[in-house]
């Protein structure tokens, strides 16, 4: 085993998850109740309750279909039971899922009501859960991984320490063949001509101004006041944060101080010009983004707090780490990675990177974050407009 | 030596305290990152953990520099060794 080397699960199509969950997933709201009885006869299974799935129409539609898809797709899951009211659309998001090889199957509720679809779901359920207890963790290297990263009840203290952290984790890993994602498009705002410098051609610089003056027009098309209180939230601004442009430089400070982002994707898009750093055009809300860039095929997540965020991701296991020190003993629970020695000046960056770089790997060998202990498992579905 | 407040940039006109209850009037030894440079500010006020404070006279209208970045602008008068926050402080978008 290399340095960087860790045991994952090798999946059908090649990619490699650090989990091995079997996924009870509702096509819709109403599939919610049948699918959470499902997990609940067949111990070891994950049901994925979401609120949405009825009516949508047109790109919200199609995010939907590929958040749904890309969440059974992900390798961290090793089967997936789909449910849906109606055959056809349980089918697409079944067929989607198949293409990665692995076990999947679809029931609809219409015609044959809750009871007989949680008999014949809880059956197949029963079978993915052994078949996946079966499989066995085998050596991957930093090739294999993909890493997601965003922050969440930011702080002065996130610029200042644990984003530049996550920072040097993706420098050193970068060039190691590593595949990362960030995102958070209307938190760049005052920093969206710094961030397009570090894209790593013109086009992907241009691709990247397009999706963000696409959400400056959403912003401000719904805004009644400057988003105080939202954007920065009530939270930041406690900590010490006062204006969006001071938030969007400590929120950039995630991607490193040489890094060059290769591509833009839209939500939920699986990155697909290989190994490097990818920007996604998300929300800024915690569980939206991190259920997003599961949903594109990352496994595992860096989340850097100030005041504590305490998400979670059912499928993806966040890892959290604070530089602030009052929050790194209030919130012990929560916090992976204490990094508040860089601010007394005992802990130097380059350490903070290194230390988190170990924890990611403990963390892929199978480490359960506080997160996953605490059973945060927040599945946010991202919708772009009403229902019809 | 402690480390009451950290500077990001050289050109920054605004410190972050690092530093958790530091009553006003006292001296503090600030750390300018990029520089690896040591300052000395008093403070004027109380500024809570995380909270920024003046490094120099700043006024109204003025743009604040954080990150060596804009990061908004003084919303009044801003003397050396103050808390800059919503009060004081605005951002120029939205």
């Amino acid at each position: 085993m290399g340095r960087y080397d860790f045991w994952g699960y090798r999946r059908e199509n090649g990619r490699v998850g650090i989990r091995n969950h079997v996924v009870i997933l509702p096509l819709d709201d109403l599939s919610n109740a049948a699918s959470e009885a499902v997990a609940n006869n067949i111990k070891g299974t994950l049901a994925l309750p979401h609120a949405y799935g009825r009516l949508q129409f047109g790109e919200d539609l199609e995010l939907h279909f590929r958040t749904l898809i890309g969440t059974g797709s992900n390798p961290n899951v090793a089967a997936c039971v789909v449910i849906g009211i109606e055959p056809a659309w349980t089918a697409r998001v079944v067929e989607g899922i198949a293409q990665t090889g692995k076990p999947v199957a679809g029931f609809a509720i219409e015609g044959h009501g809750d009871i007989t679809t949680i008999a014949s779901a809880s059956r197949k359920a029963q079978e993915f859960v052994q078949g996946a207890s079966e499989k066995q963790r085998e050596a991957s290297t930093l090739q294999d991984l993909f890493v997601s990263a965003k922050c969440g009840e930011s702080d002065t203290t996130s610029g200042l320490a644990s984003c530049p952290t996550v920072g040097n984790l993706i420098d050193k890993l970068d060039a190691l063949g590593v595949t990362t994602c960030f995102g958070e498009t209307s938190e760049l705002t005052g920093a969206e001509l710094v961030c397009a410098s570090r894209a790593a051609s013109r086009e992907v610089a241009e691709k990247f101004m397009q999706a963000f003056r696409a959400y400056q027009e959403v912003i401000e098309r719904h805004k009644t006041s400057d988003l105080s209180e939202s954007q920065p939230t009530k939270g930041n601004i406690a900590g010490g944060l006062t204006t969006i442009e001071e938030k969007a430089f400590g929120n950039l400070q995630k991607i490193g101080k040489k890094t060059k982002f290769i591509d833009v994707l839209k939500p939920a898009e699986a990155p697909a010009r290989g190994p490097g750093l990818y920007y996604m055009d998300t929300s800024s809300a915690a569980a939206e983004c991190v259920t997003l860039q599961a949903a594109a095929g990352f496994v595992v997540h860096l989340f850097p707090t100030g005041q504590g965020n305490v998400i979670g991701n059912p499928i993806e296991p966040v890892i959290k780490l604070t530089a602030n020190p009052k929050t790194a003993r209030t919130m012990t629970e929560h916090i992976d990675l204490d990094v508040s020695g860089i601010l007394r000046r005992e802990m130097t960056l380059e350490q903070a990177g290194d230390r988190l770089i170990e924890l990611l790997l403990r963390t892929c060998n199978g480490r359960l974050t506080c997160a996953e202990a605490l059973g945060h498992r927040e599945f946010v579905m991202t919708k772009l407009y009403q229902s019809a | 030596m402690t480390t009451h407040f950290i500077v990001h940039d050289k050109a920054d006109t605004v410190g972050v305290m690092v530093a958790e209850n530091v009553p006003a009037g006292q001296e503090l030894t600030g750390w300018i990152m990029e520089t690896d440079e040591t300052i000395a500010l008093r403070a004027l006020e109380a500024v809570p953990l995380g909270h920024k404070i003046a490094l120099r006279d700043i006024h109204a209208g003025e743009t604040i520099l954080k990150y060596g970045h804009d990061v908004g602008r003084a919303s009044a008068e801003i003397g050396r060794g103050h808390h800059v926050h919503v009060h004081n402080m605005r951002t120029k978008r939205w």
